[in-house]
């Protein structure tokens, strides 16, 4: 019988997989979006910054800060999606991903539903791929702040998933 | 909205000088808005690409400038933007939106939007979306 991995092991292959992903988009980092993981489910966590408002009157987030976050979160859903199963057979070592990092899908469009206004608070966000071929995707993506069951925007992303360089 | 100054315009809205953008043009249901490109912007590494969100949030910006450019206008939020992204800007280059605010009903306004960049004959993205519109009362 195989001993399981060693909980460490596991936990550390995944988030350093995840962080090496995530550091790599400058934009994510300009917004403050970070990940939480648990197992393979990702939520996507926009920290909040005077920065990000687009109506001082209100105060508001901005719009276009609300569809970066969602189309940050459907990205690097995806990219995650893509790459687990290398990562968890071995195939992919996570400590080779920063020299040889994974490509990206490239949005096709992406369209957003601007339910609430975002407050000047925190916001989290989860995204699900309910179609992923070989070429294309489609991912959905939901945010709220407060309540979960409550979504102040709810985006459609189409992809173009990354081909291989022999292709 | 038309007697401010452009640029006061852009610097009422934190993220819209978080992102360097520049009111270029500004009237009759109509509004051109620039961005730089800027490392910090970029999506993808491996390209130096500006992130679509970015061109988005350009996009958005320059849809609600038009709304409230519309005679009479008040306030206006976004209700839904769809953006098609047609290609990669090119790394380097200033990204311009144009948006045009094309109809209004009581309470709606529908505005469209091209993104280019020095290619000025190849969008790098195309918008369409519907704002709230609301006017100024007429006692």
């Amino acid at each position: 019988m195989i001993r399981p991995e060693p909980v460490q092991h596991v936990k550390h292959r995944r988030d350093l997989a995840l962080k090496t992903l995530v550091d790599a988009v400058p934009y994510a980092g300009f917004l403050g979006i970070e990940f939480e993981r648990h197992g393979d489910e990702l939520t996507a966590v926009l920290r909040y910054d005077d920065k990000l408002i687009g109506n001082p009157a209100l105060p508001a987030i901005h719009g276009g800060v609300i569809a970066s976050f969602l189309e940050v979160a459907a990205i690097i859903e995806l990219s995650w999606a893509m790459l687990w199963d290398a990562l968890e057979s071995g195939e992919l070592r996570p400590e080779d991903m920063a020299e040889n990092l994974p490509r990206l899908p490239k949005t096709i469009d992406f369209s957003v539903d601007y339910l609430r206004t975002g407050l000047p608070r925190d916001a989290y966000a989860r995204a699900r791929v309910n179609r992923s071929g070989r070429r294309y995707a489609s991912v959905h993506v939901e945010a709220w702040q407060d309540n979960r069951t409550r979504l102040f925007a709810q985006a459609t992303g189409h992809f173009v998933m990354p081909q291989s360089a022999d292709e | 909205m038309t007697e401010i100054s452009a640029q006061d315009f852009i610097n009422a809205l934190p993220f819209a000088r978080a992102l360097g953008m520049t009111l270029e043009a500004l009237g009759d249901g109509r509004a051109q808005i620039s961005m730089p490109w800027d490392a910090r912007f970029v999506g993808d590494p491996a390209t130096g690409v500006i992130h679509g969100g970015a061109v988005s949030a350009l996009m958005d910006t320059c849809g609600g400038a038009a709304v409230l450019s519309y005679p009479d206008a008040t306030t206006t939020a976004t209700i839904d933007l769809r953006i098609d992204y047609m290609r990669a800007a090119t790394p380097g280059q200033r990204i311009t939106a144009r948006a045009e605010c094309y109809h209004v009903t009581r309470r709606v306004a529908f505005v469209r939007a091209t993104a280019h960049d020095d290619d000025s004959a190849n969008p790098v993205a195309t918008a369409t979306g519907a704002f709230t519109f609301d006017r100024k009362a007429h006692p």
